[in-house]
């Protein structure tokens, strides 16, 4: 590993932890495309900066794209409040028509801008090393390091600084403005976190990878945690993981880094959808079919509580009555009988007074919904879960 | 070339034409289709799945070595569906919200065929040059048989509109009443879907990834602000997307260097930001003169009743009082009372105004008239 490649991850992942943190409250809040409209709206911001600087490292043109980024946030909240549209119609509204000023401001000054719209979406992490920035002729190391350096150092400073109001604003506004903390002020300095995080980081790693580093490892953390603090380090460690990985993936593959950190965010994102435990698709997917047995199961038990007479408890009738196919039947019949619920005895089955105390219980259950006396079933039974 | 040029040209040039006819078909079917984004609540929905296409259009090219722009939307169709459902599959399954969904299937597909079309771009293929006109989209690639393509999709779109009206119509409103009547909603629902993706897929030629979107939802969102009916703002939404591509082809043909995409777009935006302003019944133009006109008779009644109430004293109601005494009573101003007077509830005779008859009477009635509409 020589040094511009050790660079290279090192910027990489300082951008990886400063989109994670307010991609983290993002997606709490439900905002997420909200980064998306910022990513694209900024684009005429940092093409009249670069008009003004003619350096796209400059803090003029920082702030000025972050301005375009605020504007933006406003001018949604502006055409939602009057109703004319749904929320995200506003969104979808606001963006493109920003996005194409800038591609077209663009465009029209070609010949005297070196300012690609692709290096702009995508970013060339690989140049990044090259844009030293020298301190008196002394080189202190890539521009990009320092500009995300800073910003990251700013965005901790006021997570830190203001955790707490955040927190108590991201879950319920109504306790935070009853405290005394302005939704508002919160709202829009996260806002701004976020546009100033979208416009250092998009020189780097383009306007799209920035959506992806602060949505996708938030969203990967939230579907394993639902504590906020363990969140947060989820996501950064996500961030980083895939910020390295991608860059040897990209390397190994001699292509774009930025699209290659964003598909191992995908990759892992994908694991995780299917794999997590308690909230991941197959988990779900399994909860939702032993529920529904464990229906079944209740629906057969209390029909068999209801009726004494033989012919009503006869395994064919099962079929008849109940109107459940033959293999639902049977699985719902060994259900019972592993549990030592039901006896069959010559084709009659009956409860046992472990089956019947079983069945009294859970009709109080669902008659009273108190959880007293079912604590012992939660191990056995999903549905009593909650 | 200046417009006037462009618009002798268009009948007689063919690639002018071609152009013109195809950015007309594709804003016509997208903005038919989008009304229904619109209003399912959808309109990111479209932004989402014109990013997923990418990477489909990066692997339908690896896979067959071949330019192809049939192929090449195929494979975008189909990437873009795969988008779609897993945004589907996120939302109903996890507890993530469906922005967080949308952002992330969008970033993450698209990052994908980035780093697919970087990786093309690498490789020693001299025909792999102009994939990335995908991205930004270049109405000037459009050849014959993409029109046609486009206008067979766009008559299959209306064939089924037309076939399923009834069904669409009540899924957008009532999904639940839908379902009680027992219609098949999720068919109804995938096919709907289905279509949108359709035409997101058409327009990535000409609009291109990034932008394409707004073309979805721009043209629905400006015909929403005139009408409440469905079937008018579906064919206000097709002429107000045909006009956007016809206007932005020539406003883009008769400058240099402007790529057509982000003018349609923007002109587009025009649409919305007209509507937005001048429609007369959501409009906020008329919004705001009905909002100050209810406030300046609000103040007229404030006024009358005030006047009433210093009349009522008096035994004759036509007995003089000075102006000034209204002076400290915040409903009062000069225009107001010049409104009365014109109204024949109040004569002024210097600086001493009096209630007429007529005045007396209406600012008697003015509460008590309320009160019983009320009730």
């Amino acid at each position: 590993m020589n040094s511009a490649q050790i660079e290279i991850q090192l910027i990489a992942s300082l951008v990886a932890i400063a989109c994670a943190i307010p991609g983290t409250f993002l997606v709490l809040r439900k905002m997420a495309m909200i980064s998306d409209a910022i990513s694209h709206s900024i684009l005429p911001g940092i093409v009249i900066g670069f008009f003004i600087t003619h350096d796209l490292n400059s803090p003029l043109l920082i702030i000025l794209a972050a301005i375009t980024g605020i504007i933006t946030v406003i001018l949604v909240e502006y055409i939602q409040k009057t109703g004319l549209v749904k929320e995200d119609t506003a969104i979808g509204l606001v963006f493109p028509a920003l996005f194409s000023i800038g591609v077209i401001m663009i465009a029209k000054n070609a010949n005297d801008v070196h300012l690609d719209v692709d290096a702009v979406l995508l970013g060339e992490l690989a140049f990044a090393p090259f844009d030293r920035l020298l301190i008196s002729g002394v080189d202190v190391g890539p521009k990009s390091l320092w500009i995300i350096g800073v910003i990251l150092l700013i965005t901790v400073g006021l997570l830190l600084a203001f955790f707490k109001e955040l927190k108590v604003s991201t879950f319920d506004k109504g306790l935070a403005a009853s405290l005394g903390f302005s939704p508002a002020i919160i709202h829009y300095g996260l806002m701004s976190v976020s546009s100033i995080t979208t416009v250092g980081a998009f020189d780097a790693v383009g306007a799209i990878l920035v959506v992806a580093l602060m949505i996708a490892p938030a969203a990967t953390a939230y579907l394993l945690t639902t504590d906020l603090k363990k969140m947060l380090w989820l996501s950064i460690g996500f961030g980083v993981l895939s910020a390295i990985s991608g860059y040897w993936f990209a390397h190994w593959l001699d292509a774009s880094i930025s699209g290659s950190i964003t598909t191992m965010l995908g990759i892992i994102f994908l694991i995780v959808y299917l794999f997590a435990p308690s909230k991941g698709v197959i988990a779900v997917m399994y909860r939702e079919k032993q529920q529904r047995k464990e229906v079944s199961l209740l629906t057969f038990l209390l029909h068999l509580k209801n009726h004494t007479e033989e012919r009503e408890r006869h395994v064919n009738h099962l079929r008849e009555h109940i109107n459940w196919q033959k293999v639902r039947a049977k699985n719902v019949l060994d259900l019972a009988l592993k549990n030592n619920m039901i006896i069959i005895d010559k084709q009659i089955v009956s409860l046992t007074k472990k089956g019947d105390e079983f069945t009294s219980q859970a009709i109080d259950y669902i008659i009273t919904n108190e959880d007293a006396q079912i604590e012992d079933m939660k191990d056995d039974f999903f549905l009593f879960r909650g | 070339m200046d417009l006037q040029e462009y618009f002798s040209l268009v009948f007689s040039d063919y690639t002018l034409r071609t152009i013109t006819l195809g950015t007309a078909i594709l804003g016509a079917v997208t903005g038919m289709l989008g009304s229904f984004a619109v209003l399912r609540k959808q309109s990111l929905l479209g932004d989402a799945i014109s990013h997923a296409a990418l990477p489909g259009i990066a692997i339908a090219f690896l896979l067959s070595g071949a330019k192809d722009s049939n192929t090449l939307l195929l494979g975008a169709l189909i990437s873009g569906l795969i988008g779609t459902f897993w945004i589907r599959g996120i939302i109903t399954k996890t507890h993530l919200k469906s922005d967080t969904a949308l952002g992330l299937i969008l970033s993450l597909f698209f990052g994908f065929g980035m780093l697919l079309l970087t990786f093309i771009q690498k490789q020693p293929n001299a025909n792999q040059a102009g994939l990335d006109k995908y991205l930004f989209g270049q109405a000037a690639t459009l050849v014959e048989s993409d029109v046609w393509l486009m206008a067979i999709v766009t008559g299959i779109c209306l064939f089924v509109l037309l076939l399923f009206w009834k069904e669409f119509k009540i899924l957008l409103f009532d999904a639940d009443y839908t379902k009680t009547l027992g219609f098949n909603t999720k068919f109804i629902d995938i096919l709907i879907t289905s279509f949108i993706v359709l035409a997101i897929v058409l327009g990535l030629q000409t609009v291109g990834v990034v932008l394409m979107s707004a073309m979805l939802l721009a043209p629905a969102a400006a015909a929403r602000q005139w009408t409440n009916s469905l079937s008018v703002m579906i064919l206000l939404a097709a002429f107000f997307g045909a006009f956007s591509g016809v206007f932005g082809t020539a406003i883009s043909a008769s400058q240099n260097n402007l790529s057509t995409g982000p003018v349609i777009v923007l002109v587009a935006a025009v649409f919305v930001a007209f509507s937005f302003i001048f429609s007369p019944s959501r409009g906020l133009l008329f919004k705001q003169i009905r909002f100050i006109k209810n406030r300046r008779d609000l103040e007229l009644h404030k006024t009358l009743a005030f006047m009433h109430h210093i009349a009522e004293t008096h035994e004759d109601i036509s007995h003089p009082h000075t102006i000034k005494l209204l002076n400290n009573f915040q409903g009062f101003t000069r225009k107001t009372l010049q409104k009365l007077v014109e109204k024949d509830f109040v004569t002024l005779n210097g600086s001493m105004w009096s209630l007429t008859k007529t005045g007396f009477e209406t600012a008697k009635n003015l509460y008590t008239k309320q009160t019983t509409e009320d009730e």
